[in-house]
């Protein structure tokens, strides 16, 4: 017969710091790997609309004519497909999750990139010789 | 002849968050039958098949369930290797089964919160939650989400663990076995909880072998089985003893999980010490053409993960059989001849995941 | 590691009850019944598992086949063929506990048969497609 087995732990928990932290004052745990949000990066992205095929919850829309890159954040299930794919590496995962907002709606980016024109001058030089 | 009457229970009670609606015949207190329906929440995963490529269905296969997700990403994608006949890396493999089992740490430490808060042992309930959170950290240390791990792909994994991390991870495991056992001595010995759950909802070992009950459920009862036991992934090379119990009561449900937490570990322990080092993925080129049922042991039980494809990327055919949904019939079962008080304890000691069920 | 192929015995539909009574006979126990769309049938599949022998039975019906419930064998198939019955619309005769289509409440009645299929995919196509349109500014 065993009773009040209870009663060391919770009298550890008594005498031992909480084991909660009074979050908005002090800053939530994180790790250098947390999936938070994703990031945009406009000035390298390249129009090659893979995440917008790769994304499994289809929450990102990407105009080539308009040159815009959006995301629905409430679509996003913080994947890191994208991320994982973009040839261009214009995407990256911030570890900060995205605050809370009152309207549903979507992001918009503008697409920045410009294709440098060297390369492929570069290339037909190559080519012609 | 006593008057019959119907007590709805759920599918919104106080004890389980989850919609599952029972419909309970009483006579005075006493449970006569109860009639489950489900469907609150379906989500139509298995439809989705035909509209995402079989790489990204990884992601929704893991998001069935929000506990034992990792499990449900890399059954699936073991089941699309057997298929295309691709041979996952070692190291891979291992780093799997880590997952699998911190995973398995969590959903059981969870379950056992649960459990403390339903037959009102609250501070028990957030000591076992308190604990939980260790392993949580871990897993998102390693993988970056907490619940929603997203770390294997098919092919390989997506993340690996430095040698470093596994030795600090290994030390981590030591202070975790000790809070462990504080933890599952008060649910063992505890002469109030013993009393709570001794021969409260018994299962005999026939109607949970022939009910079709998986995981601790069945095993509570004596049903010795465990998937992990065929050796899959990297299983056939660690070594663990099944727990069982054979009095299948709330209590002996509780016991195996209680005792699977010390397997978990240490088969962490053992896959660390033995994991190879080299690459974690290879590539994965074409599409599955084929079809295979692979079975993984899940928290809460056996896990089928249907697929069927046709040479496109997109698959025929996915179809999930969570471990929950063939632990409905056994739990019917076992609520004929129940208290009416008894029912939101035996309705827990099953560990149902509706949200699990309703693909 | 490899798992070992797995075999699939495909029966007629006459064949099944017998075939599932020797398996129950020999102690197996039921790991799932799963239905599967091919073409214009349906292709059900029953698992069973004994000391980790895997055995699959595959009965191929058509939609107006009436296929016979095992809940005499194994009590618990219920939940499989209800939900058979409420996504595929495969008709089950003598069910132990029959929820008559009410297991699973879908919008679309019987969603993963070929009815549904045809009433089904014109519509949601083009509406599917353009909500995103109007989401760009």
């Amino acid at each position: 017969m065993v009773f009040f087995e209870m009663t060391k732990t919770a009298l550890k928990s008594v005498l031992s710091k909480p084991a909660t932290i009074l979050y908005p004052f002090e800053p939530a745990k994180k790790t250098d790997l947390s999936r938070g949000h994703v990031v945009f990066d406009g000035s390298k992205c390249i129009s090659c609309g893979i995440c917008m095929k790769k994304c499994p919850a289809q929450a990102i829309l990407v105009t080539k004519e308009a040159k815009t890159w959006q995301i629905d954040r409430f679509r996003c299930i913080v994947c890191n497909s994208c991320v994982d794919t973009c040839p261009a590496k214009c995407l990256s995962m911030d570890t900060q999750y995205t605050a809370p907002v009152s309207v549903k709606g979507v992001e918009v980016f503008t697409i920045t990139y410009v294709k440098p024109v060297k390369p492929p001058a570069d290339k037909a030089g190559a080519a012609g010789e | 002849m006593t008057k019959q009457i119907i007590v709805p229970f759920g599918p919104q009670h106080p004890v389980l968050p989850e919609p599952i609606h029972l419909d309970l015949v009483l006579e005075d207190e006493r449970v006569i039958d109860a009639v489950p329906s489900i469907g609150y929440i379906h989500r139509g995963f298995e439809k989705l098949v035909e509209k995402r490529e079989f790489t990204e269905y990884t992601y929704i296969a893991e998001r069935t369930c929000g506990i034992c997700s990792f499990i449900h990403g890399a059954t699936y994608c073991q089941a699309i290797e057997q298929i295309m006949n691709i041979e996952v890396p070692e190291r891979a493999q291992y780093l799997r089964v880590i997952w699998s089992e911190y995973s398995r740490l969590h959903s059981h430490l969870l379950w056992l919160g649960l459990f403390a808060d339903a037959f009102g042992f609250e501070n028990l309930f957030m000591g076992a939650w308190r604990i939980r959170e260790r392993v949580l950290d871990v897993l998102e240390q390693t993988t970056g989400g907490r619940v929603i791990q997203g770390s294997a792909k098919i092919g390989g994994v997506r993340r690996d663990i430095s040698g470093e991390k596994l030795d600090a991870m290994v030390k981590d495991l030591d202070i975790l076995d000790r809070e462990m056992k504080d933890l599952t001595t008060v649910f063992l010995e505890d002469e109030s909880v013993k009393h709570r759950l001794r021969n409260v909802g018994i299962l005999s070992r026939e109607d949970a072998y022939h009910l079709g009950a998986v995981g601790p459920t069945a095993r509570g009862s004596g049903a010795a089985f465990d998937l992990r036991m065929t050796g899959y992934g990297a299983y056939d090379r660690l070594n663990f003893q099944l727990v069982t119990d054979s009095c299948g009561d709330c209590y002996s449900r509780c016991l195996v999980r209680a005792k699977e937490l010390f397997t978990s570990t240490d088969l962490i322990r053992q896959a660390a010490k033995k994991i190879p080092d080299g690459p974690i993925d290879v590539k994965v080129t074409g599409a599955p053409n084929g079809e295979f049922f692979m079975r993984a042991e899940q928290p809460r039980g056996e896990l089928v993960h249907y697929v069927k494809g046709n040479g496109t990327k997109f698959l025929a055919r996915s179809r999930i059989r969570t471990p929950t949904l063939t632990n409905i019939p056994p739990l019917v079962k076992i609520l004929q001849g129940c208290e009416l008080a008894d029912v939101p304890v035996i309705v827990l000691s099953i560990d149902p995941c509706i949200s699990c069920t309703e693909r | 590691m490899m798992l070992p192929p797995q075999s699939i015995t495909p029966i007629e539909v006459g064949r099944l009850v017998g075939n599932v009574e020797r398996f129950r006979n020999e102690g197996y126990r039921l790991v799932q019944i799963g239905c599967t769309k091919v073409a214009d049938h349906y292709e059900i599949n029953y698992c069973f598992d004994k000391d980790y022998m895997f055995e699959v039975l595959r009965i191929t019906v058509t939609a107006d086949t009436e296929v016979p419930s095992i809940t005499g064998m194994y009590w618990g198939a219920f939940i499989y063929e209800n939900e058979m019955h409420d996504l595929f619309g495969i008709q089950v005769k003598g069910m132990n506990i029959d929820f008559k289509g009410t297991l699973i409440k879908t919008r679309v009645k019987f969603p993963f048969s070929q009815a549904a299929e045809k009433v089904a995919t014109p519509k949601p196509a083009p509406a599917k497609a353009e909500p995103k349109k109007e989401e760009a500014p």
